[in-house]
């Protein structure tokens, strides 16, 4: 058996962490892009497609993501497809983030009070101008924290990437375990890191909503 | 001559009818006060007047220009009537000149020079002038009302519609509001207005609206119908708030 120095461990969970950031990347800015062409779509006035976008948002919410990683893996081969662990990661995290931020988006518009469409009515603005002047940029404001917020839950669903296969942080915890029997020294190095990609971004969610706080805008 | 003329207006929300034939004459330079009791129907007759709530019968006419069931475009209405509301309403991601400035900007296309100067203008008016660059959160709710009156009188409205707009203040706040209502009264400006100030009423209006069951029940001058109430209701209205 090869023998693990604790420096080897640490250098293979690091550059394994660098596809947990990786997919988590992929998976925040395309499910924000994809949340944002959803929550403008909502917005659109059409019926059919809001209530689309709503069985949408309800589906991916009320499912384990888990699931979500199966069916896009496995679900894509029994129709066919071979889909790399990658290209099921990406696609199941995107999705399962754009659907959450689309809620939360939704949620910080409404957040802005009623009055406010009331003053700008009556100040002569329609729709499109109200929306553009004065709800989005306080709605846009009310969103940075839970936003920040939420990409703590995409890196740590990353973490579920490991069932089907892909090697990212803890795939690569669970492999190095297989070699060296050190549970212990390796999972808390694994939960270590994640800690330190998770701790700023709460932090940082934590001052944003305080900011926001100060501004009186809550 | 009428600016405001509202005849046998009717509103219901569902079942509930709230405004059982309303007939209202506003002549230029009026200052009318609406009191009554709580769900009489005072906010609903001034929400119509602006189409915040769509009316089912009757009709308004404001400067000839008739509303119909059919909603008039915002900035059409916004050259006629604007309203100051209870909870002030300032945009609070702007500054208090940007939330002068923003709807003769954004809906009458006037240059921003041009906004900023009758900004000032009316900022200066309603003695706010000062906190041009400050935040609404920085300001009291005197002054955040102070300027949200000037937000409104900035789009030169022919009618100002002023629904309880100090009841959401601290006691000793509600005089300087007051003080530039009655400024404005003075200068000429039309004002309904619905209040639970009854000196105010008295003092400044030149006419009084008792409301009660959606309906006007009795109006006359401030002093007829305070000290001479004709009917119980008001007698019993007056009685209760004095
Ligand atoms: N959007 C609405 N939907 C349903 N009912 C409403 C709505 N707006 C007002 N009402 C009802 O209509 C009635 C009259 O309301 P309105 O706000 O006009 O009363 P008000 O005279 O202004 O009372 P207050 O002094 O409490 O402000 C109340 O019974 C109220 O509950
Ligand atoms: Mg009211």
């Amino acid at each position: 058996m090869i023998e693990f120095t604790l420096w080897d461990i640490v250098r293979n969970l690091l550059l394994a962490a660098r596809w947990t950031i990786v997919l988590s990347l992929i998976a925040f800015v395309g499910g924000a892009s994809l949340g944002l062409l959803f929550t403008v779509l909502r917005l659109s006035g059409n019926r059919l497609l809001k209530v689309m976008i709503g069985v949408y948002v309800d589906v991916f919410q009320g499912t384990p993501l888990l699931m979500q990683l199966f069916l896009a893996y496995f679900g894509a081969a029994a129709l066919g497809f071979n889909v790399s662990a990658w290209a099921a990661a990406s696609v199941a995290l995107t999705l399962f983030t754009s659907a959450f931020l689309c809620d939360i988006w939704r949620g910080c518009l409404e957040a802005v009070p009623r009055g406010q469409w009331h003053a700008s009515r009556v100040l002569g603005m329609d729709y499109l101008q109200t929306m553009r002047h004065v709800i989005l940029p306080q709605a846009l404001r009310l969103s940075v924290p839970p936003t920040v917020g939420f990409s703590v839950q995409v890196v740590k669903g990353t973490a579920l990437a490991s069932v089907i296969g892909f090697v990212e942080l803890t795939k690569a915890g669970t492999m190095l375990n297989n070699a060296t029997f050190a549970p212990f020294t390796i999972f808390a190095l694994v939960a270590l890191i994640y800690f330190a990609l998770c701790y700023p971004l709460s932090r940082y969610s934590r001052y944003l909503e305080r900011r926001l706080y100060d501004a009186g805008m809550r | 001559m009428t600016l405001v003329c509202v005849k046998d207006l009717h509103k219901s929300f569902g079942d509930l009818e709230v405004l059982k034939g309303v007939d209202l004459d506003v002549a230029p330079g009026e200052v009318v006060a609406i009191i009554g009791r709580s769900g009489s129907g005072k906010s609903t007759l001034l929400r119509c007047l602006n189409q915040l709530e769509q009316h089912d019968g009757g009709n308004i006419e404001i400067a000839g220009q008739r509303l119909d069931a059919e909603a008039m475009a915002p900035s059409e209405l916004s050259r006629n009537v604007g309203m100051v509301f209870q909870s002030f309403n300032l945009f609070p991601h702007k500054t208090v000149g940007e939330n002068v400035m923003l709807a003769p900007v954004v809906v009458r296309g006037v240059n921003k020079q041009e906004a900023s100067r009758v900004a000032r203008e009316v900022l200066d008016k309603v003695g706010m002038l000062e906190k041009f660059d400050a935040y609404p959160a920085q300001l009291s709710g005197g002054q955040q009302q102070r300027v949200a009156i000037a937000r409104a009188l900035a789009m030169k409205p022919k009618v100002l519609l002023c629904d309880e707009v100090t009841s959401a203040l601290d006691p000793e706040l509600v005089g300087e509001v007051l003080l530039v209502l009655e400024a404005l009264a003075e200068e000429g400006m039309t004002l309904i207005l619905v209040t639970h100030e009854m000196k105010f009423a008295h003092d400044v209006a030149d006419r009084v609206v008792f409301m009660h069951h959606g309906r006007i029940h009795e109006q006359g001058d401030p002093k007829t119908l305070f000290n001479h109430p004709r009917t119980p209701e008001l007698r019993q209205f007056i009685s209760a708030v004095r």
